[in-house]
C-alpha cells in the first residue's frame, strides 16, 4: 500500500467522526427548538394577561404617574444584552456582538455613559476581553429557562433604572424570524412606551388597596417579563443558528468524504496499475 | 351550587384550570375569600398558601409574587411561581430556608430585602407541604 493511501483513509475516518457530531448536534438543537417554541408559546398568556391588566388601569385612571412611564432626560443608558453559553451556532454570537460595539461607538461619547448587563458566557467574555465594564452578568443559563432564572438579572437591571442609575433600558438579542434567519435586534423595554392606552375591556374593576399601588407592583412584573420573553426568543434564535451551522458543517463534511474518497480510489488504482506493470516488466526481462 | 373557572398561571405555563366553589387567597390587604359573581376586583397577592375548595375537598397552591384578577365567572391568578404540595421540593425549601436565615442573621451588603423573601417563600413551601 503507497503511503499516500493510508493517510487519505486516515482523514477520511476523521471527517466521518467530525459528520457523525455535527450531525448529532443539529439533531439535538432541533429537538431543543420544538422545545423552545412550546416554551415561549406557554408564556404568552401571562405577559398578555399582565399587559390587559396594565392597559385596564391605565385607561381607568386619569394622569397615572409612575417612574416606569415618564421620559426623564437620558444621561445614562442601560443593555442588558443576550448572548448564548456555548458557540458553534454560526454568526450567532457574532452578529449580535458586533450590532452591540456599533451602537456603543456611535451612540456614546465615553463608557460612563451606558451600563451593561451582559448573559451567556460568549458575551460575557468578549466584552470582556475588550475591557468594557458589565454591570451585573449571568452565565449558566439552562436551555429551558425558567422565569426563576432570568429574574436575577432582570431585578438588577429594572431597580437600576428605578434608582435612576440609568434612564432608559434596552434589550439587545436576536430576534427570532424563523429556524434558518435570526435578527440581531435592540429594543427599549424601560420606559415602558407600548400604547397602554388602548383598547381595554368594558369591564370595571376594583382596585385593592388602589390602582396606583396596584400599578406600582405590576410594572416592574411587566418589565421581568418582557426581559424573559425575549431570553426565550433569543433561545430559540441560538437553537436556529446552531441547527443551520451544524447542518452546513454535516453537508461540508459529505462533500469532504466524497472528494477524499475519489482521491483515495485513485490512489489505489494507481498501486495496482503500478504493480502490474512492474510485474509485466520482470517477466520481459526473464524471457 | 354555581362555581367559577379558576385559573392558575405562571410565566412558565399555566398550571391551574378549573371550576371551583370558592378560593382563600392572601391578598396585600388580608386574607380574600371568592365566591362566584364577586365584584370585580384586581389585587396582588402575598407569598402564601391559595386554598381552593372544589365539590367538598380542599387544595392547597403556594403562589409566590402574584396578583389576582376577578371577573364574575372568572379568576385568575398570575404568579411567578405556583406549586402543587406534591410537587414541592422539600429539601431545597428547606436548605433556602437555612441560607436566608443565615443572611438575616450576619446582615451585611447582602439585600435584606430578598432574604426577606426567600424566607417567606421557602416557609410558605414547607407549610403547605406539611399540611398535606
Amino acid at each position: 500500500m503507497a503511503k499516500g493511501m493510508r493517510e487519505i483513509k486516515r482523514s477520511i475516518k476523521s471527517t466521518q467522526n467530525t459528520k457523525q457530531m455535527t450531525k448529532a448536534m443539529e439533531m439535538i438543537a432541533a429537538s431543543r427548538l420544538k422545545k423552545t417554541q412550546d416554551a415561549a408559546l406557554a408564556s404568552r398568556p401571562y405577559a398578555d394577561k399582565l399587559k390587559e391588566v396594565i392597559s385596564n388601569i391605565a385607561a381607568g385612571t386619569k394622569d397615572i404617574d409612575h417612574p416606569m412611564l415618564e421620559q426623564r432626560e437620558i444621561k445614562r443608558t442601560g443593555y442588558l444584552v443576550i448572548t448564548s453559553d456555548r458557540g458553534m451556532a454560526g454568526g450567532y454570537n457574532a452578529n449580535l456582538l458586533r450590532k452591540l460595539v456599533q451602537t456603543l461607538n456611535e451612540r456614546h461619547q465615553s463608557p460612563d455613559e451606558y451600563a451593561l448587563f451582559v448573559m451567556g458566557r460568549k458575551g460575557r467574555d468578549f466584552l470582556r476581553k475588550r475591557g468594557y465594564a458589565i454591570q451585573e452578568e449571568l452565565v449558566g443559563i439552562s436551555d429551558s429557562p425558567q422565569f426563576a432564572d432570568v429574574k436575577s438579572i432582570a431585578y438588577a437591571a429594572i431597580r437600576q433604572y428605578e434608582e435612576g442609575g440609568i434612564d432608559e433600558l434596552y434589550l439587545v438579542y436576536s430576534q427570532f424570524i424563523n429556524a434558518i434567519s435570526q435578527k440581531p435586534t435592540e429594543k427599549r423595554i424601560l420606559p415602558l412606551q407600548e400604547d397602554m392606552s388602548g383598547e381595554s375591556s368594558t369591564t370595571e374593576y376594583e382596585y385593592e388597596p388602589n390602582a396606583a399601588t396596584v400599578l406600582a407592583i405590576l410594572l416592574p412584573k411587566y418589565a421581568e417579563t418582557l426581559v424573559y420573553s425575549a431570553v426565550i426568543e433569543a433561545k430559540a434564535s441560538e437553537f436556529g443558528a446552531r441547527m443551520t451551522a451544524m447542518g452546513n458543517a454535516s453537508k461540508n463534511a459529505t462533500k469532504l468524504i466524497s472528494s477524499l474518497t475519489l482521491q483515495y480510489n485513485r490512489a489505489r488504482q494507481a498501486a495496482i496499475t503500478q504493480e502490474i506493470s512492474e510485474i509485466v516488466a520482470g517477466a520481459n526481462a526473464q524471457s | 351550587m354555581s362555581t367559577f373557572l379558576l385559573e392558575i398561571v405562571t410565566p412558565e405555563r399555566k398550571i391551574y384550570g378549573e371550576e371551583v366553589d370558592m378560593i382563600v387567597v392572601k391578598g396585600v390587604e388580608g386574607e380574600l375569600g371568592i365566591l362566584p359573581n364577586h365584584i370585580p376586583m384586581v389585587s396582588p397577592l402575598k407569598i402564601g398558601p391559595v386554598r381552593i375548595k372544589k365539590s367538598g375537598s380542599e387544595e392547597l397552591i403556594a403562589v409566590n409574587g402574584g396578583f389576582m384578577e376577578v371577573r364574575k365567572s372568572k379568576v385568575v391568578i398570575l404568579a411567578e411561581s405556583a406549586e402543587f404540595p406534591s410537587d414541592i421540593d422539600i429539601e431545597r425549601a428547606r436548605a433556602s430556608k437555612e441560607r436566608a436565615e443565615n443572611r438575616l442573621k450576619n446582615i451585611g451588603d447582602y439585600d435584606i430585602k430578598r432574604a426577606q423573601l426567600s424566607l417567606q417563600r421557602a416557609l410558605n413551601r414547607l407549610e403547605i407541604s406539611s399540611k398535606s
